[in-house]
C-alpha cells in the first residue's frame, strides 16, 4: 500500500465516519430558520448518539435474536456499502459490477431493519415494515436507472468509471440525462431517508409514520446504532448526487467544493422539507413512479442522441 | 476420466432403479420403503456427485451409444459441462431432500403405505438422470415422459383430498401439452438435420434453416410450459402445494429446471438467433418475474406463495436468458457470456434456497398442521433452528449479498449493464430487463420479510403455533446442510461461476467467460461485511455489560391487555405493496365491515385468483370450445348422411388424384 493510497483511505475513512451525523443538524436547522426558530445545534445528532451510547437496553419479551441483530446488520450494511462510493479520490473496494452491490446492500440493511420491526409482534412495526417495503420495492428500479444513466457512457458498471466520465466538458454537453438523473435521485434520496414529501421524520402520529415506526422499540445503543446509520445512508445518497452534479473527482481541490456540495444537499433538502407537506400515503408510489419516468426519460435522450 | 464420470452417474441411475424396485416389490412394509427408498437416493446422490463434478472439472464431452436399438432414434447417453452442471443440482438438491424425507416421511409411517412415493421419488430421480444425460432427441422423450408420470404419482400422494386429485389432474394435462410441443419439435428438428441424435442436431444448427422460428416457438411453449413461464405457469401454484414438502423441494427446485435444461439444449440446435428470439425471451422473464412476485406477496399460504415465488425466479433465469440471445444475435459476447453465466447460476442457487425454503415450509406445517400464514406465528422461539435456516433461504433468494443468490442476479445485472456494443434499440430492452430485475428484487425482499416475520416472528396466532416443536434430526441436518451451501456459495462466488464458465461459454459461442475480477473483491465485501457484523455486536455487548438490561412486553399504546391479534397479518402487510397493482390481479373481496359505536362482529375476506388462468387461458378456452361448438351440426346422428360423406370424400380424392395430385 502506498502512502498515497493510505493517505486515500484515511481521508475516506474521516469523511464516511466523521460527517454524517452533520447532514441532519444541517437539516433540522435549516428547517428551523425557515419556520423563524432558532432550532437546536448543528451537532446535536453527535451529542444524541453519544448519550444513546451510554444508556441500557430494554428488550421486549416477545423479540428473538433479530431484533438485536436488526440494527447491527443495517449498520455493517451500510459502512460497507460506504467502502465503495468514491468521496473525493478511489473508494477502498472499487470494481467493475459495485454500482449493483451498493444498491443491494442497502436492501440488505432494509430487509433487517424490516424483520426487527415485525420481530415485536407489534402493529406500529407492522404498519411501518409494510409501508417501507411498499415504498422502497418503487424506488429500486428508479435508483438502478440513475445508475444506469451514470454507467451507460462509462467504460465499465463501476463508481470510479462513471464518475471519470464525468468532467466538466461532458456536462456542458450532455447535460439534460444528468439533470434527470439528479431530479430523480434527489426523489430517490427523500424516499429512502424518510424525508418529507414521503415521510416526516419529526412525527409520532401512527397515520403518518414510515420509518420511525419501525424503530420504535429500540433503544440505547441500539437506537444509537439506527440513528447513526441512517445519518451514513443519507450522506451517502447526498454524496451520490453531489458527484452526480459537480464533477468533483479531484483530491485536495475537491475537498472544499465536496463539503459545499454536501451542505448545498442538506440545505436543499430542508427548504423542501419546509415549503411542501407530506403526501398521502396513496398518493406515494404514483410519485416515486414519476421519478422512475424522470429517469426514463433521461435515458432516452442518452440512448438515443449518442454520448459527445 | 469422463467414462468414469459417466459410469458413477449410470451407476447411481442404476441404483435408483433397484432401490424403486426393491420398494416396489416390498409392498406394505413401511421400514422398507423408507430405508431402503430414501437410502437408496441418498446412496445415488453420494455417487453421482463426485461423477458429475469430475466431468465438470475436466471439460470434455462424450457420447455413448447404448446397446439397445429403438423403432425410431436411439438410445445415447452422454457427458458434457452443461449437462455435468445441471447434475449437479440435480445431485445435491435430490439428496439433501432424500435425507429430509427420512424424517419427514416418518411422521406418515402409521397412516398410509409409503411404497408410492419413496418408489416415485427415485423413479423421479432417475428419470431427470436419463433427462439430462440424453444424448438423442428420443431418448430425450423418454425421460420426459417418465419424469411426468413419477411426478404426477407424487404430487397426488395424499389423494383422498379432492384439491389435491384436482391438482394432480391440471398437472398431468399441462405437462402433456408442453409435450405435445416438444414432439413436435424434435420431428421438425429431426426432419432438417435428418436423425435424431444430438450430434446430427448440432450439425444442422450451424446455419440458420427455414423451420427455426417455429422450432423456437415450439421449444418455448414446451420447455417453457414445463419452467413455469407465465401465462404457461398455471399448474404450477396448484401442484407445488399439494404435494408432501419434501416433494415441492424437488419439483421447485430441479424439476422446472428441466424445462430450462432443455431450452438451452435446443437453442444450440436452432441456428443463429434472430432479435426477436432475444427480445421474446426478455419480455416473457420480466412478465412472469413480475407477475410471479405480485401473485406471491397476495397469497395467504405458505407454500402457494413459495410457488410463485419460482415462477419469480424462472421469470429471472429467463432474463438473462434473453440477454445472452441479445448479446448472441449482436455479436457482443460480454454480454451473451454473462446472461448465461447468471441464468445458469442462478438455476442452481434458486434450486437451492428454494429446496431449502420448501423444507423449512414442510417443516413448519409438519409441526403445527397448518401452512395458513395468519395462523401461525412467533415459531423462531419454539423452532431456532428451521428459523435460521428459513432466513438463510429467504436472504438468499432475494439476491441480497453476501449469500449465494446476490451473485447469479450480480452477473445479469453485469451483462444488463456492460452494454458496449449494443445499438439503441437493443439497449432499451436491455434496460427493460435491468429496471424489471430491479423492480421484482424489491417486491421479493417486501414477500419474503412478509413470510419470515408472519410464520416466525412476533406472537402465536393460534395453539398450532403455539405448541410447535422442532421437527427431526434428519429434516434439520438437510436444511442446515442447504443453508451452509447457500453461505459457501455466496462468499466464494468464484466457485459458483467456476461451475457454469465451460456451459454458459459454450452457449454464448465464446471461447470463455470473461475474467472477472470483481469475484474476489465480492469475497472481500462479505468478509469484511462480517467482520463489521461481528465487531459492532461485541461492540454492544461491552456497552451493555455494564449497564441494566431490562425486559418487558411490547409496547401497545398503553393497551393493558396485547392480544397476538393486534399484530399486522400478513394479508395486511401485503396491502400497499399490492395497490399499485390492482388493475393486473383478480382480486375478490368479502366484507363485512365494523359499524355502528360498539361493532358485534366482522368479516374480511379476500383472495386472490391467478391472472393468467381467469383472464388469459380460461377465456382462451371458452372462445375455442365455442368455436368448436359450432362445428357440432354435423353431428346429427343420421347413418344415411355419413354415408354420403363419405362418397362425397371419396369422389373428392378420386377426382384430386386424377387431376394430378401427389404422386399422379
Amino acid at each position: 500500500m502506498t502512502a498515497a493510497r493510505l493517505g486515500d483511505l484515511a481521508v475516506h475513512l474521516g469523511l464516511l465516519l466523521l460527517l454524517p451525523p452533520l447532514l441532519p443538524g444541517l437539516i433540522a436547522k435549516t428547517k428551523a430558520v425557515a419556520a423563524g426558530r432558532r432550532g437546536p445545534p448543528i451537532l446535536q445528532l453527535y451529542r444524541d448518539i453519544g448519550k444513546l451510547l451510554g444508556k441500557g437496553a430494554v428488550y421486549s419479551n416477545t423479540t428473538t435474536w433479530l431484533f438485536r441483530a436488526g440494527p447491527v446488520v443495517s449498520l455493517a450494511a451500510v459502512l460497507a456499502a460506504g467502502l465503495l462510493l468514491p468521496l473525493l479520490a478511489r473508494a477502498p473496494f472499487g470494481f467493475a459490477g459495485d454500482v449493483i452491490v451498493f444498491a443491494y446492500l442497502l436492501g440488505l440493511g432494509r430487509f433487517f431493519t424490516m424483520v426487527a420491526a415485525l420481530d415485536t409482534g407489534s402493529s406500529f412495526e407492522g404498519m411501518g415494515a409494510s409501508r417501507e417495503a411498499a415504498f422502497s420495492a418503487l424506488a429500486e428500479p428508479t435508483l438502478f436507472l440513475v445508475l444506469a444513466i451514470l454507467c451507460l457512457p462509462a467504460k465499465g458498471p463501476s463508481f470510479a468509471a462513471a464518475f471519470s466520465a464525468l468532467p466538466w466538458q461532458t456536462w456542458l454537453a450532455a447535460h439534460p440525462p444528468l439533470i434527470a438523473a439528479a431530479v430523480a435521485l434527489f426523489i430517490v434520496l427523500l424516499s429512502e431517508n424518510s424525508r418529507i414529501p414521503i415521510d416526516d421524520p419529526n412525527t409520532h402520529l401512527e397515520l403518518t409514520m414510515i420509518h420511525e415506526v419501525m424503530v420504535l422499540d429500540h433503544g440505547g445503543p441500539d437506537l444509537a446504532f439506527i440513528l447513526y446509520g441512517s445519518a451514513v445512508k443519507l450522506f451517502l445518497f447526498a454524496a451520490l448526487l453531489v458527484h452526480v452534479l459537480i464533477p468533483v473527482h479531484g483530491r485536495v481541490a475537491g475537498l472544499p467544493a465536496f463539503l459545499l456540495g454536501m451542505v448545498a444537499v442538506a440545505v436543499a433538502v430542508g427548504i423542501v422539507e419546509s415549503i411542501t407537506a407530506r403526501l398521502r400515503l396513496l398518493r406515494v408510489p404514483q410519485f416515486l413512479v414519476g421519478a422512475g419516468v424522470v429517469a426514463v426519460l433521461g435515458l432516452l435522450v442518452l440512448v438515443f442522441r449518442g454520448t459527445p | 476420466m469422463q467414462s468414469i464420470a459417466l459410469s458413477l452417474v449410470v451407476g447411481a441411475g442404476a441404483v435408483l432403479g433397484v432401490s424403486a424396485l426393491i420398494v416396489v416389490l416390498a409392498g406394505r412394509s413401511n421400514r422398507v420403503a423408507l430405508g431402503v427408498g430414501s437410502g437408496g437416493a441418498l446412496l445415488a446422490a453420494l455417487v453421482g456427485l463426485p461423477g458429475a463434478i469430475t466431468a465438470l472439472v475436466s471439460g470434455a464431452s462424450t457420447d455413448v451409444a447404448l446397446p439397445w436399438s429403438l423403432p425410431v432414434g436411439s438410445l445415447r447417453l452422454g457427458l458434457d459441462p452443461l449437462s455435468a452442471f445441471f447434475l449437479v443440482a440435480v445431485f445435491v438438491v435430490f439428496g439433501l431432500t432424500a435425507l429430509y424425507g427420512i424424517g419427514y416421511l416418518a411422521g406418515y409411517h402409521d397412516e398410509r403405505r409409503l411404497a408410492p412415493v419413496t418408489a416415485g421419488f427415485n423413479v423421479l430421480f432417475a428419470s431427470l438422470l436419463l433427462v439430462v444425460l440424453a444424448r438423442d432427441g428420443v431418448t430425450l422423450l423418454l425421460g420426459w415422459e417418465a419424469m411426468s408420470v413419477s411426478s404426477y404419482f407424487l404430487v397426488t400422494f395424499e389423494s383422498e383430498r379432492d384439491s389435491v386429485r384436482r391438482a394432480g389432474t391440471t398437472f398431468l394435462i399441462a405437462t402433456h401439452i408442453g409435450a405435445l410441443a416438444l414432439v413436435a419439435l424434435f420431428a421438425l428438428l429431426a426432419r432438417h438435420a435428418g436423425g435424431f441424435a444430438f450430434a446430427e442436431l448440432a450439425r444442422g444448427g450451424q446455419t440458420a434453416f427455414a423451420g427455426a422460428n417455429l422450432c423456437f416457438v415450439l421449444a418455448l411453449l414446451g420447455f417453457g410450459a414445463k419452467a413455469g413461464f407465465w401465462p404457461l405457469h398455471f399448474w404450477l401454484p396448484d401442484a407445488h402445494p399439494v404435494a408432501p414438502s419434501h416433494v415441492s423441494a424437488v419439483l421447485s427446485g430441479v424439476m422446472i429446471k428441466m424445462g430450462i435444461y432443455g431450452f438451452c439444449r435446443v437453442l444450440a440446435f436452432l441456428g443463429p438467433p434472430p432479435l426477436w428470439w432475444g427480445a421474446l425471451m426478455v419480455i416473457v422473464g420480466a412478465i412472469s418475474g413480475l407477475a410471479g412476485v405480485v401473485h406471491a406477496l397476495a397469497q395467504h399460504d405458505l407454500k402457494r406463495m413459495l410457488a410463485y415465488c419460482s415462477v419469480e425466479n424462472v421469470g429471472i433465469i429467463g432474463l438473462g436468458l434473453g440477454l445472452g440471445l441479445l448479446g448472441r444475435h449482436y455479436g457482443v459476447a460480454l454480454v451473451a457470456a454473462l446472461g448465461y453465466a447468471g441464468a445458469l447460476l442462478h438455476v442452481l442457487n434458486h434450486g437451492l434456497s428454494k429446496s431449502l425454503l420448501f423444507q423449512g415450509a414442510g417443516s413448519v406445517i409438519h409441526a403445527t398442521g397448518t401452512g395458513r400464514m395468519d395462523r401461525l406465528g412467533g415459531l423462531a422461539r419454539r423452532m431456532p433452528a428451521t428459523s435460521l435456516a428459513f432466513l438463510v433461504g429467504a436472504v438468499a433468494i432475494c439476491g441480497l449479498p453476501p449469500l449465494s443468490g446476490f451473485v447469479s442476479e450480480y452477473l445479469i445485472f453485469l451483462g444488463a449493464f456492460g452494454n458496449g456494443g449494443l445499438p439503441a434499440h437493443a439497449v432499451g430492452l436491455v434496460l427493460t430487463a435491468l429496471a424489471a430485475l430491479a423492480l421484482m428484487g424489491g417486491l421479493a425482499a417486501g414477500c419474503f420479510v412478509r413470510g419470515v416475520g408472519v410464520v416466525f416472528l412476533g406472537e402465536p396466532r393460534s395453539d398450532n403455533a403455539r405448541h410447535a416443536h422442532e421437527p427431526a434430526l434428519a429434516m434439520r441436518a438437510a436444511m442446515m446442510t442447504l443453508a451452509l451451501a447457500c453461505v459457501a456459495l455466496g462468499f466464494a462466488p468464484v466457485v459458483g461461476v467456476g461451475l457454469v464458465a465451460r456451459a454458459a461459454a459454450t452457449l454464448a459461442g465464446a471461447a470463455g467467460l470473461p475474467s472477472l475480477g470483481s469475484l474476489p473483491a465480492l469475497s472481500g465485501l462479505a468478509v469484511v461485511l462480517s467482520l463489521l457484523v461481528a465487531g459492532l455486536a461485541l461492540l454492544r455487548a461491552r456497552l451493555l455489560k455494564s449497564r441494566s438490561v431490562a425486559h418487558g412486553p411490547t409496547w401497545g399504546c398503553g393497551y393493558a391487555q396485547p392480544t397476538s391479534r393486534m399484530q399486522y397479518t400478513a394479508a395486511a402487510f401485503a396491502e400497499p405493496i399490492l395497490g399499485p397493482f390492482a388493475l393486473a390481479l383478480q382480486v375478490r373481496t368479502q366484507a363485512q365491515l365494523p359499524e355502528g359505536y360498539f361493532p358485534r362482529a366482522a368479516h374480511f375476506e379476500r383472495n386472490v385468483g391467478d391472472t393468467a388462468g381467469e383472464r388469459v387461458l380460461v377465456p382462451a378456452w371458452r372462445r375455442f370450445l365455442h368455436l368448436a361448438l359450432r362445428f357440432k351440426v354435423i353431428q346429427h346422428g343420421r347413418t344415411q348422411i355419413y354415408l354420403v360423406y363419405m362418397l362425397v370424400t371419396l369422389v373428392a380424392l378420386l377426382l384430386w388424384q386424377m387431376g394430378g395430385g401427389p404422386g399422379g
